[in-house]
């Protein structure tokens, strides 16, 4: 037991009963619940000071526009960042990895330059690369993972030469659960002047992050998959990497002058935030990595891991339960994709949600990697805060009657 | 609605033992379905002498749902006419439909009950999610339908 158990009445959604049972919530990696602080936030927000941001000459608007940059100071230093203006909003880790795609990729790719990924990538670090590459004539190359679910760093070191241009890498999987030495990663990217895009959609979530020591070039990540609200993400950038990217999108707020024929960019990350940008979403992001500090993210790692390695543990003793990702609790978060004999995780997602148990299944947005597993689906279980023990109970014991329903065993 | 109305026997053994499995050596019409949300796949291939359906083949890969419903959609239309198997599908997708419950009186014991088997999928209806699962086939089939009046 980690201590965090008090944490879930902090989730009004959590205190809700479905169909008589209460919500055992394990659908965390694909997004996260609120706690009340950051829908309070949003809320007075929005009733006490409210308006458009940036060249507003009235008080609402300068209000408004103080609580919008707080809020990136405050996302920056919850990665450590050393200023605030390497961080630009996004609507959410897929649009940051399209505006680097497209934006730093499509503008310095080259025919014949490479970029090598994983196997294990989320389609949002995958296809915005394969446009990117039909476009620039650059190659895609893919490291494979090894028999026990892990980045396969030999190959990776035997792939990068200097012809890879961009590295591209999750910093957690989200089927797998699979973290991957970032570190060691960016130090083989550097050797040969590669880019390092981390998507920590999952990463930054769950595990403490340092962007002065993680080595990355670009880490992405979501606010609703960390307690915060959707639509909105942020993309972390070294400001000379900043610098080289063209934005992706233009119009309002993102210029510095604008002739009929031509325009200046604003400086960055002004330059990558056109429009109005999702300013209310903004505060609850702040609201929640406020949040996740006062846990403490090195006490939200060790919760994940406690219930992960309780969870592993009691679905080694069903039969019939194949789990997909690695043993050792040290080399991996809190995802376990699973499937149980010939049951279709769709039907066990049905079963499991009539215990009040709320699972995902299907292909999570990474149909290489279940081509390269070799299954159509998997179940998946993830965890974050408010979960408990009592939460993996339950999807074991609805796993027991999912198993009779099917005669499995 | 209980689970084990979801899934009642004969859809788990349609799941376990699918009918009509193997493709046919000599296909009219072929048509590939998938559902790219779930990742549901079937493949419907027809055989048609003298205007009926001869040997029909379903192949794929799904959820039980799916796939007894393409296994049961394979005996529920072998033997009829291409006519008979375009009001079957009209029927199936009725039963499927929530919103039309009530004039399709679906007793199974009703003078001209013809869906049968297919019937036990009624309890999908509750589930709207799976709906799209046991429709699949029945568009796939659909489909391959399209192929032989356009040929």
């Amino acid at each position: 037991m980690s201590g965090l158990e008090h944490l879930r009445a902090d989730f009004p959604v959590l205190q809700r009963e479905i169909g008589g049972k209460p919500v055992h919530f394990l659908d965390s990696a694909a997004s996260s619940q609120k706690p009340t602080s950051v829908l309070e936030a949003m809320d007075d927000f929005y009733r006490c000071c409210y308006a458009n941001v940036h060249r507003g000459a009235y008080a609402l608007s300068v209000e408004s526009t103080e609580r919008y940059e707080a809020a990136r100071s405050r996302v920056a230093s919850f990665i450590n960042a050393s200023d605030p203006t390497q961080v630009a909003f996004a609507r959410g880790a897929t649009s940051a990895l399209n505006l680097i795609a497209h934006g730093w990729g499509g503008e310095h790719l080259r025919p014949g330059d490479r970029v090598l990924l994983t196997e294990m990538e989320h389609h949002a670090n995958l296809v915005p690369w394969q446009m990117v590459a039909a476009r620039t004539g650059a190659r895609l190359d893919f490291v494979p993972l090894t028999d026990d679910y892990r980045l396969d760093l030999e190959a990776l070191e035997q792939k990068l030469d200097d012809d890879v241009a961009v590295v591209g890498v999750t910093g957690m999987s989200n089927v797998l659960g699979t973290i991957p030495p970032i570190p060691r990663i960016a130090e083989a990217a550097r050797t040969v002047g590669a880019l390092l895009v981390v998507d920590g959609a999952q990463l930054v979530p769950h595990q403490p992050v340092d962007v002065q020591t993680l080595g990355a070039d670009f880490l992405v990540f979501s606010a609703h998959k960390m307690l915060g609200p959707t639509g909105i993400g942020a993309l972390w950038g070294r400001p000379e990497r900043l610098e080289e990217m063209e934005p992706y999108e233009g119009g309002g707020e993102m210029i510095a002058d604008v002739q009929l024929h031509t325009s200046t960019w604003a400086a960055i990350p002004h330059r990558f935030e056109a429009g109005t940008p999702p300013i209310a979403e903004a505060v609850g992001f702040a609201a929640a990595v406020d949040y996740l500090d006062k846990v403490g993210m090195d006490q939200v790692a060790a919760h994940d891991a406690d219930l992960t390695a309780y969870a592993l543990q009691l679905l080694a003793e069903i039969p019939h339960v194949t789990v997909y990702g690695p043993a050792d609790v040290d080399a991996r978060g809190g995802v376990i994709s699973f499937t149980m004999a010939d049951v279709h995780p769709h039907d066990l997602a049905t079963i499991l949600d009539q215990q009040g148990v709320s699972v995902r299944a299907g292909h999570h947005c990474a149909k290489p990697l279940m081509r390269r597993l070799c299954v159509p689906a998997t179940a998946r279980a993830s965890f974050y805060v408010y979960n408990t023990r009592t939460d993996v109970d339950a999807l074991v014991e609805a796993l027991g009657v999912a198993s009779r329903i099917f005669g499995v065993g | 609605m209980s689970l084990e109305e979801l899934y009642r026997e004969v859809i788990l053994d349609h799941y376990r033992n699918p009918r009509h499995r193997k493709p046919l050596d000599r296909a009219d019409a072929h048509a590939e379905g998938v559902n790219p949300l779930c990742g549901d796949e079937v493949t419907v291939e027809l055989a048609v002498t003298d205007g009926r359906i001869s040997d029909v083949a379903a192949i794929g890969q799904g959820c039980s749902i799916s796939q007894s419903s393409a296994s049961m959609m394979t005996d529920a239309i072998l033997g009829k006419t291409v006519e008979e198997v375009r009001d079957l599908i009209q029927r199936f997708k009725a039963m499927m439909d929530i919103d039309h419950e009530a004039d399709l009186g679906l007793d199974p014991d009703r003078p001209g009950a013809v869906l049968g088997d297919l019937e036990a999928l009624q309890g999908v209806r509750r589930y709207p999610v799976r709906i799209k699962c046991a429709n699949l086939p029945w568009t796939t089939l659909a489909q391959a339908l399209d192929q032989l009046s356009a040929s």
